[in-house]
């Protein structure tokens, strides 16, 4: 199971990487988040996964999963889910203000605004 | 007092909260905002005594036992950090007060800031891995509203870049942690530390603390990750600029520190002396930069990286002298940038340019503001007694001693081009004839001088006080070279 896993995470990363290197912002915001899908999936795998054990240590139970990967990676997700909310809204401001969602075009500096 | 060192940290969050009741009420903004942060000073000045007297503190959260409960540990570099950051957002906002305006106070520039000190606070004082991840995202949520708040084309054409690559680099912190948990099996650092020391360090441990140099030199700016940083923090207003500068690059430099002087000691040869390299690149690619811009925020946020590069040069030596120095140097750093960016700030407000070629012959209209000036550039090239000194000769003292002569005379050399760069803006805003348009002749900016005169007074206080704290500053590099020491403190309770 965790071999799969494993090649999952890693087309996950290469999605994300592939988007990521577009240029169109959107493509790249979709990166992001297949990027941090990636990282929430190794989380929870690198814990070892644990079939159908229970995540809880109770009376009488000897066999038990590791509870802190998903304690982490929930964590992880509604931290992933703020930011990616945020970045959308900016990248529709930024879209309204620029006319542009193309990254080659939002260059600049001071002296060339 | 057991929940003293949490203080610094639910402090400046919990007014947050409140002000956001108060949206349009501008006055009480600013005064609920100024009060905290004197309480939260008071507190970490308490909590420094504190440490100073009984040693390290800790506090495991829900008291779970320590290595199973989030801890929040205050040794005497966290709590030393603290309060300079309280410090310094204290003046900041001061500052702001004056000079970021209506619109922004009115739409949550306060409660950001506070946010972003709770963040900043806490991820010097948590003694949890997966946590000082949290606390980052507090931090950088907090940043990413101060950079976009104004939503000029600049500000969101520069800050989707900045979010970009924190979102990344955040989402290779989590990479890195479940490695690391992969490995060791545990997030509470004191429990790290001891795990890889019992396992001697392996080569995959080593991948991990390649990776951790990774995550947190993009949040520190190391050479060759520090591409990110000009044109983000030209961005936003002086104030912000101010803030970023002096706070957000120094906690990824304190993660660094932390993580190669706790977690990773047992392969230096690969690991240090990478960072050694890194640092001196760091110091070298600051310099172009330093002196390739006319434009003074350009100037002045090359000057952030080879500071980053000064400090991680000192943490690099692994021995007494550099470690202090470095300490003392960060410290300083924090102090000296946040007074010059505030003077900058007062320079682009009179002159309305941030030009070099624009400006000129302050000094005949704004006499004090350019002494001042000149006394704060005078401390950041490190001339004694002014604070940048003893901080970098400790340094240059830790690198003879650890056998690195080439590396600290470039880091010698670049103060010489640290000097140039800040006299180069004083020659051309301050000398020369006045180029100003009668329009802005009559900018007042007396209150924007007294927080920045008031910080150029505090950093001068620092460099002739140094015997005075060189005490704390060996307290903060003790706990540094002897992690025992850490660890102790937070699994033999």
């Amino acid at each position: 199971m965790e071999f799969v896993m494993a090649i999952v995470i890693g087309i996950l990363f290469m999605a994300a990487v592939y988007l990521i290197l577009s240029r169109s912002l959107l493509r790249i915001i979709l990166g992001t988040g297949l990027l941090s899908h990636g990282a929430h999936l190794l989380i929870l795998t690198m814990g070892g996964l644990g079939g159908t054990s229970p995540p809880v240590l109770a009376e009488g139970v000897t066999d038990y999963v590791d509870p802190l990967p998903q304690a982490l990676i929930l964590t992880a997700i509604v931290i992933s889910f703020g930011v990616t909310a945020f970045i959308i809204v900016l990248f529709f401001r930024t879209y309204g203000e620029l006319k542009t969602d193309n990254m080659n075009l939002m260059e600049g500096n001071d002296e060339h605004d | 007092m057991i929940n003293l060192l949490l203080l610094p940290i639910i402090l400046p969050f919990f007014f947050a909260v409140i002000l956001l009741f108060f949206k349009e009420k501008i006055v009480a903004q600013r005064i609920i905002t100024f009060v905290s942060l004197i309480i939260s000073l008071i507190a970490s000045i308490i909590l420094m005594a504190t440490i100073k007297s009984d040693g390290i503190q800790t506090v495991t959260l829900g008291s779970w036992p320590a290595p199973f409960g989030i801890t929040m540990v205050s040794d005497m570099l966290s709590a030393l950090l603290v309060t300079t950051s309280i410090v310094i957002t204290l003046f900041v906002v001061w500052y702001s007060f004056s000079s970021i305006g209506n619109e922004r106070e009115r739409f949550y520039y306060y409660p950001a800031v506070l946010f972003m000190l709770t963040g900043v606070n806490g991820a010097f004082t948590t003694g949890d891995i997966f946590n000082m991840f949290v606390f980052f995202e507090v931090l950088l949520m907090a940043s990413y509203v101060l950079i976009v708040l104004g939503g000029e084309k600049k500000q969101l054409r520069e800050s989707i870049k900045y979010i970009l690559v924190n979102v990344i680099s955040s989402a290779l912190f989590v990479i890195t942690i479940a490695l690391l948990y992969s490995v060791i099996g545990t997030v509470n650092m004191a429990d790290i530390a001891v795990k890889v020391a019992e396992v001697g360090q392996p080569g995959i441990i080593t991948v991990i603390a390649i990776l951790f140099l990774l995550v947190f030199g993009i949040k520190g700016a190391i050479f060759p990750l520090y591409f990110w940083l000009p044109g983000s923090y030209a961005a936003p207003p002086m104030p912000v600029l101010a803030l970023f500068g002096a706070l957000l690059t120094k906690v990824g430099v304190y993660a660094i520190t932390r993580t190669y002087t706790l977690f990773f000691i047992h392969n230096t040869a690969v690991t240090h002396e990478l960072l050694l390299i890194l640092s001196i690149f760091t110091i070298i690619a600051g310099c172009i930069g330093a002196l390739a811009y006319f434009d003074l925020k350009h100037i002045m946020i090359y000057n952030i990286v080879i500071a980053v590069g000064v400090i991680l040069f000192g943490v690099a030596q692994m021995n007494d002298n550099g470690m202090t120095g470095a300490m003392y140097y960060l410290m300083h750093d924090m102090i000296i940038k946040g007074a010059l960016f505030l003077l900058i700030g007062i320079i682009i407000a009179i002159t309305g340019t941030s030009n070099l070629r624009k400006m000129g012959g302050l000094m005949k209209t704004h006499a004090p503001l350019g002494w001042m000036y000149l006394v704060a550039a005078f401390g950041l090239a490190g001339i004694p007694p002014l604070s940048g000194f003893a901080g970098k000769l400790l340094i240059a003292k830790g690198a003879f001693e650890a056998g690195h002569a080439w590396g600290s005379i470039i880091m010698l050399a670049s103060s010489l081009i640290v000097l140039l760069s800040v006299i180069r803006i004083f020659i051309y805003a301050f000398w020369g004839e006045p180029k100003l348009d009668e329009a802005n002749q009559s900018v007042s900016y007396r209150n924007l001088m007294t927080p920045a005169v008031l910080l150029v007074i505090l950093s001068v206080a620092y460099g002739v006080g140094t015997e005075w704290l060189i005490p704390y500053m060996t307290d903060a590099s003790d706990v540094l070279l002897n992690p025992s020491m850490y660890v102790d403190a937070v699994l033999k309770e």
